[in-house]
């Protein structure tokens, strides 16, 4: 009889379907979520589901690159942040609104 | 295992010239715009154009002794050299478009320049990079600065507004690019592209996975080069952002973008070019038509021009379908010969809206031929590239892209493709029509002249466009020698 997986370890394509469900919730948010700061959570999401995957396949392969990628991810991810809040606390000192559906002023 | 063999070696260097003086000059003006007073920061602008001559000099001497630098990172060839030259020109000519405009809206930062300088330093990056890793790097060098940039007057808010959607959509393509390398490193064990290509090439099975992985590359891909239908940010960004970014973000993240696009498909994925190109090609016309045919609907020349931005990334999406030496070429000769035409036609229209963009309709264009015939005949010149017509660089660059289409057997495309063309003569002669054949309304009224940084910058776009259309074979003899096969 095969032991289970707390024994055995964790197979490895359980991390990359936890990766992409973690993927694939984070695009859900980004589409339906109408609050600006859940969207962008949501895009941190999809990062961080990336990284798990990075580090599963390093883990799989032997190597470190994958490792060394998702530090780059988190680096860019950080920096991406410090962006992005400054961007949406400008939108909301003109705007005071957080609803991306009221930001829509740009059109035809 | 020698620890001098990690360290690397100076022509290594010298290969990362252009990068290396670009973000020197950025942390300079970054620097001196905290310790000078207002009124000592007007050389910003021309420290600028000294950082990026330096930088295209410096793209040239790493072009003399070309090869790999920092294990394989980045490799200088004659195709980095292109688009390091191209995305240096691009933020030359900007530079000179935006001073005046900064100035008449009250904002003459330093930071203005440091970012754009900051964001052509990730470009040249693209341009050369050889490994997925720097690839993402580079691109996320360029958009977090080009993100700011489109928000730069942070108390307008169209300008916000911009900024939100361009880094909401820029960082949401990024998620799927990197999802698609993580993927792309799990079935090669790689992230370089020669080694990816190794391994394609001699895996036999795994090609659907592989495909899988490629696809979620080109929808990151995608979303920067704006091609449908992952355009939807495009009009909205490039309406909302101050006219001389609108110039920069339509021409040199792009260019940059398919400079690896061009890079990662021609040579990492050319074993599995036909799973891939299906999907190019259907990409390609749709992108095409969607660009021309909502292009015909708009009343803001802003966003006419994007919507044209998104139309002509299809024309460049049909010389990548065609996987060809000739097709690289061409669309190297068709990114250069677009980046002069557009920067030009986003600076006449930057000196036209006036203080705080008021006049971007088309009707606002009404008369401009009599009140400034001058800058009205460089439009012409501009929108006559834009349509195709000979003696312009955008006739020889729809020349070479369809020809390249042809001999590889894509009929199809090419005749779809022309018809396109023809469709889009519309909306430019439009503009055309109401810039010489109706009275001046009250946007032309009290009209200044423009002045000296934005006269350069518009003449010698057009200048640089007709060059392109009378000599194309100085151009298009480097890109054949320097395309992808």
């Amino acid at each position: 009889m095969p032991f289970p997986f707390w024994i055995t370890g964790v197979p490895f394509s359980w991390y990359l379907i936890l990766s992409a469900v973690l993927f694939t919730l984070g695009v859900a948010g980004f589409l339906f979520r109408r609050n600006i700061i859940t969207v962008f959570m949501s895009i941190e999401l999809m990062l961080n589901a990336v990284n798990l995957s990075f580090v599963a396949f390093s883990y799989k392969l032997g190597q470190n690159d994958g490792h060394i990628f998702s530090f780059f991810v988190m680096v860019v991810a950080a920096a991406e942040a410090a962006v992005g809040l400054a961007i949406i606390l400008t939108v909301f000192k003109n705007r005071q609104t957080l609803e991306i559906d009221e930001v829509s002023s740009l059109k035809n | 295992m020698n620890i001098a063999n990690f360290l690397p070696s100076s022509a290594e260097y010298v290969r990362i010239l252009p990068e290396i003086i670009l973000t020197l000059v950025a942390v300079l003006i970054m620097f001196l715009e905290a310790v000078l007073k207002d009124n000592q920061k007007g050389f910003f602008p021309g420290l600028s154009i000294v950082g990026l001559v330096g930088a295209g000099a410096g793209a040239l001497i790493a072009w003399g002794d070309p090869g790999p630098a920092f294990q394989n990172m980045l490799t200088i060839d004659g195709f980095a050299t292109f688009f390091r030259l191209l995305v240096i020109g691009v933020g030359i000519l900007v530079i000179f478009s935006s001073a005046d405009y900064l100035r008449r809206e009250g904002s003459p930062g330093g930071e203005y320049y440091a970012l754009i300088l900051f964001s052509i330093a990730g470009q040249s990056i693209m341009a050369s990079a050889n490994e997925l890793i720097m690839i993402f790097i580079g691109l996320e060098i360029s958009s977090i600065a080009s993100y700011i940039l489109a928000g730069y007057l942070r108390t307008d808010s169209r300008n916000n507004e911009s900024a939100l959607k361009y880094f909401l959509l820029g960082s949401f393509a990024t998620a799927f690019l990197l999802y698609g390398v993580a993927w792309i490193y799990g079935i090669t064990g790689s992230t370089n592209l020669s080694l990816i290509h190794q391994s394609l090439a001699s895996a036999s099975g795994s090609t659907a996975l592989a495909t899988a992985a490629a696809a979620l590359l080109f929808v990151g891909f995608a979303f920067k080069i704006s091609a449908v239908p992952f355009q939807t940010w495009a009009p909205d960004v490039y309406q909302g952002a101050p006219a001389p970014v609108t110039a920069f973000l339509t021409v040199g993240p792009k260019a940059a973008a398919f400079a690896i696009l061009l890079r990662v498909f021609l040579t990492a994925f050319a074993p599995i070019t036909a799973a891939w190109m299906p999907l190019v090609w259907g990409v390609a016309l749709a992108t095409m038509t969607v660009g021309n045919f909502a292009a015909i609907l708009q009343s803001n020349v802003k966003r006419l021009l994007a919507y044209s931005s998104i139309a002509h990334a299809g024309y460049v999406l049909v010389a990548v379908t065609a996987h060809s030496g000739d097709g690289s070429a061409a669309a190297m000769f068709y990114l250069a010969a677009y980046a002069l035409t557009n920067i030009g036609a986003f600076s006449v229209v930057a000196y036209f809206s006036r203080k705080g963009e008021q006049f971007v309709a088309v009707d606002d264009f009404a008369g401009l031929a009599q009140r400034q015939p001058g800058m009205a005949a460089m439009l012409t010149i501009f929108l006559l590239s834009l349509i195709g017509v000979p003696l312009t660089g955008g006739f020889f660059g729809k020349f070479y892209i369809f020809k390249a289409a042809l001999d590889a057997h894509l009929v199809w495309l090419t005749v779809l493709g022309l018809l396109n063309s023809a469709a889009a003569a519309y909306y430019y002669l439009r503009l055309l029509v109401v810039m010489y054949f109706k009275e001046p309304g009250e946007a032309a009224e009290n009209l200044p002249n423009p002045g000296a940084a934005l006269r350069v910058a518009v003449y010698a776009s057009a200048v640089g466009t007709l060059l392109l259309g009378i000599f194309p074979g100085w151009v298009l003899d480097f890109a054949s020698k320097a395309a992808l096969r």
